[in-house]
C-alpha cells in the first residue's frame, strides 16, 4: 500500500502530505524514484526531507529540513488554497463509494458521539483545492462503508449537478489506495472503480472488505511487487524513525 | 513577571483563552499554571488541543472548546477530550469545530480588525450544517459564493517563544504557526519564554512581536515540554506515547495529575517530579 502510494509521485509533483501512511507513501517517494518532490506539510514546511518520519505534522525535523518554513494562515491561504499544490496524501477513518472522508464522528449523533475522532484539521480544503487527491488506509468493512456517519471532507456527490461539484477547485479524490489494491473514480459517474488488486490478493478478499457493492474495472490489473530497494528504504526509514521516537528522545 | 502572577491577573474564571504553539512552542508551563490555580468555565480556543488542553479539559476548567483537531498527533486519541464529549466526564464541554485553514483565518480576522474572515472552505463538508457559525457570503464583485465565519479575539492569548530582551520584543523562531496572529488578535497576550537576553540577535525578517503589543514576559526554561523549542529541545515524543496511557483512565488520569501539577508549585518542581517519575518507573 505504501509502495502504491509512493508510486503516486514523481520529482517536482507538490504533494500536501497528512500524517501517518501518507507520510510514509510520501518520503519513500522522496528516498526512491522521486528525490526531487515537493512535500508541503501543513505546519507551514515546504520542501521538507525528513530523515526520520515525523510523529507529528510540525515535527522539528520537517522545519531543519525545508526549503522555507511560513505561517500556517500563509500555508493554507497561498499555498494550498491560491491552487499550488498538485496532489493531496490522506488518510480517512471512513469512506463511501464517492471518495467522501469521515473523521469527525462514529456512531451515535454529532453531539452525542458513540466515537469521538480528532476532526477536520486540514483535511476538507486539501480535499478539495488540490488539483487532485489520493486517500490511503488499510481495507476492511468498517472504514468502507455505504453511508459515512459524518462528511468532514467531501468527495464527490451522488447528484451531477450539485453546487459542492462547481465549488470545488481540484479533480478531487481520484486514487484510493489501500492495502488490498487501488481504486479510481470514474470519470463519469465520479463512482471508485477497482482498477488493480496487489500481488496474492483474491477479488472476493476486497468484496468482502467493502460494505458497498464494488464496481470493478473490465481490465483488472495486478500491481507490480514492491521492489527490493523499495522496501529496503522503506524498511530502513521505519527503523530509524522507531530508534528517534521511542527511546532516543528521551535520551535512555 | 513570575509566571503565577502573570496568570492570576491576566486569566480569570469565564475568560476566552487562546494557548497557540502549532506541535510546536506549545506553552505548557502555562496550561499546567491555570489548572493549579483552578481557573474554571473557560473558553479555550487553539487549532491543535494537543496534551495541555486534553489535561485542561480533564481537570475541569473549560466549558467551552474552539477548535480544528483533536487528537495526540501520530499516537491516537485526546482520551480526556473525548470523554468530556462523548460522555460530559468531569463536565459537557460544548464544542465549536472548524478546519485548519478556518481557524487560521478567524485569527487572521481577529488580528486585522476585522469582523469576519472568507475562505474556499468546506466546500461539501458537513461541519457548516453542525457548526452555525460557518456561514456563506457571496462576493461583491463576482457573485461567488465563499464561506464566511466570524474573527477570533481572545481575551487573553498565551504563547510560549525562544527568547524576549529586556524591553519585552519576543523573538519566534521555527514552525511560527498562528502564534503572532492569535497574539494580535487578542485584548491580552502573556508570552513565555525560554530565556531572556540583552540582544536578541534576530534577522531582520525574523518572527518578532514587539514588546508593546506584549502584556507580560515570563522566564520559564523548558516552558513548552513535552512539545519542543527549536534550538533548545527536542519534541518528547516518548512522552506524547505514554499520554496515551496516562490519559486512558479517569483514575489513573487524575493521580499523575495532583502528583505531579496539583503537589507541585511550579514548572521547575513539575519537571524534577516527572524526572523522578520516570526513573522510579524504570526501577520498578
Amino acid at each position: 500500500m505504501t509502495v502504491a502510494a509512493a508510486r503516486k509521485l514523481q520529482n517536482g509533483t507538490v504533494c500536501f502530505v497528512g500524517i501517518g501512511l501518507p507520510s510514509a507513501a510520501a518520503n519513500l517517494a522522496r528516498l526512491t524514484h522521486a528525490p526531487a518532490v515537493v512535500l508541503i506539510y501543513e505546519s507551514g514546511t515546504i520542501g521538507t526531507k525528513p530523515h526520520v518520519l515525523p510523529l507529528s505534522i510540525g515535527d522539528g525535523e520537517l522545519a531543519e529540513t525545508a526549503d522555507a518554513v511560513v505561517s500556517v494562515p500563509e500555508i493554507f491561504r497561498y499555498w494550498l488554497q491560491a491552487g499550488r499544490v498538485d496532489i493531496g496524501f490522506l488518510g480517512a477513518a471512513q469512506i463511501d463509494k464517492f471518495g467522501n472522508i469521515n473523521t469527525t464522528v462514529i456512531g451515535g449523533t454529532y453531539d452525542a458521539p458513540r466515537v469521538r475522532l480528532p476532526g477536520a484539521g486540514g483535511a476538507p480544503e486539501i480535499a478539495t483545492a488540490a488539483k487532485e487527491v489520493t486517500i490511503i488506509l488499510k481495507h476492511d468493512a468498517r472504514s468502507f462503508v455505504e453511508k459515512l456517519d459524518f462528511v468532514t471532507s467531501s468527495g464527490y456527490v451522488d447528484e451531477p449537478n450539485h453546487e459542492s461539484q462547481f465549488a470545488r477547485r481540484g479533480r478531487g479524490p481520484t486514487t484510493v489506495i489501500t492495502d488490498l489494491g487501488v481504486m479510481n473514480s470514474d470519470s463519469a459517474t465520479r463512482e471508485l472503480v477497482l482498477t488493480a488488486l496487489h500481488p496474492g490478493i483474491e477479488l472476493e478478499q476486497v468484496q468482502s472488505a467493502t460494505g458497498w457493492k464494488l464496481k470493478v474495472a473490465a481490465k483488472l490489473e495486478v500491481t507490480s511487487k514492491p521492489t527490493v530497494p523499495e522496501l529496503k528504504t522503506l524498511r530502513d526509514l521505519y527503523a530509524r524513525t522507531a530508534a528517534a521516537h521511542g527511546t532516543a528522545d528521551r535520551g535512555e | 513577571m513570575p509566571l503565577r502572577e502573570a496568570i492570576a491577573s491576566h486569566v480569570f474564571d469565564g475568560s476566552s483563552v487562546a494557548l497557540e504553539g502549532f506541535t510546536h512552542l506549545v506553552p505548557f508551563a502555562a496550561g499546567h499554571e491555570l489548572i493549579r490555580q483552578r481557573r474554571r468555565n473557560l473558553t479555550l480556543i487553539r487549532m491543535t488541543p494537543d496534551l495541555i488542553y486534553d489535561q485542561m479539559i480533564g481537570m475541569g476548567c473549560a466549558a467551552k472548546l474552539i477548535f480544528s483537531w483533536g487528537g495526540n498527533p501520530g499516537v491516537g486519541s485526546l482520551h480526556r477530550f473525548r470523554e468530556a464529549i462523548e460522555s460530559g466526564w468531569p463536565i459537557p464541554l460544548q464544542i465549536e469545530e472548524h478546519s485548519h485553514a478556518d481557524m487560521a483565518a478567524r485569527y487572521q480576522a481577529g488580528a486585522s480588525g476585522l469582523p469576519f474572515a472568507v475562505t474556499r472552505g468546506y466546500v461539501g463538508s458537513d461541519l457548516p450544517k453542525y457548526n452555525k457559525k460557518i456561514k456563506s457570503i457571496a462576493c461583491p464583485f463576482t457573485g461567488e459564493v465563499l464561506t464566511a465565519t466570524p474573527a477570533i479575539n481572545p481575551d487573553v492569548t498565551i504563547i510560549h517563544a525562544q527568547k524576549a530582551d529586556r524591553k519585552g520584543n519576543v523573538l519566534i523562531d521555527g514552525i511560527i504557526g498562528i502564534q503572532k496572529e492569535a497574539a494580535l488578535a487578542a485584548k491580552r497576550v502573556i508570552v513565555t519564554v525560554e530565556e531572556i537576553v540583552d540582544d536578541l540577535q534576530a534577522h531582520v525578517n525574523a518572527c518578532v512581536l514587539p514588546g508593546w503589543v506584549v502584556s507580560c514576559v515570563c522566564e520559564v526554561p523548558g516552558g513548552a515540554h513535552p512539545s519542543y523549542a527549536h534550538g533548545y529541545y527536542k519534541r518528547d515524543n516518548a512522552f506524547y506515547k505514554a499520554w496515551d496511557e496516562i490519559s486512558r483512565d479517569r483514575k489513573m488520569f487524575l493521580a499523575w495529575m495532583q502528583r505531579h501539577i496539583l503537589s507541585t508549585s511550579d514548572f521547575a518542581e513539575y519537571r524534577r517530579s516527572i524526572e523522578s517519575g520516570v526513573k522510579v518507573n524504570s526501577n520498578a
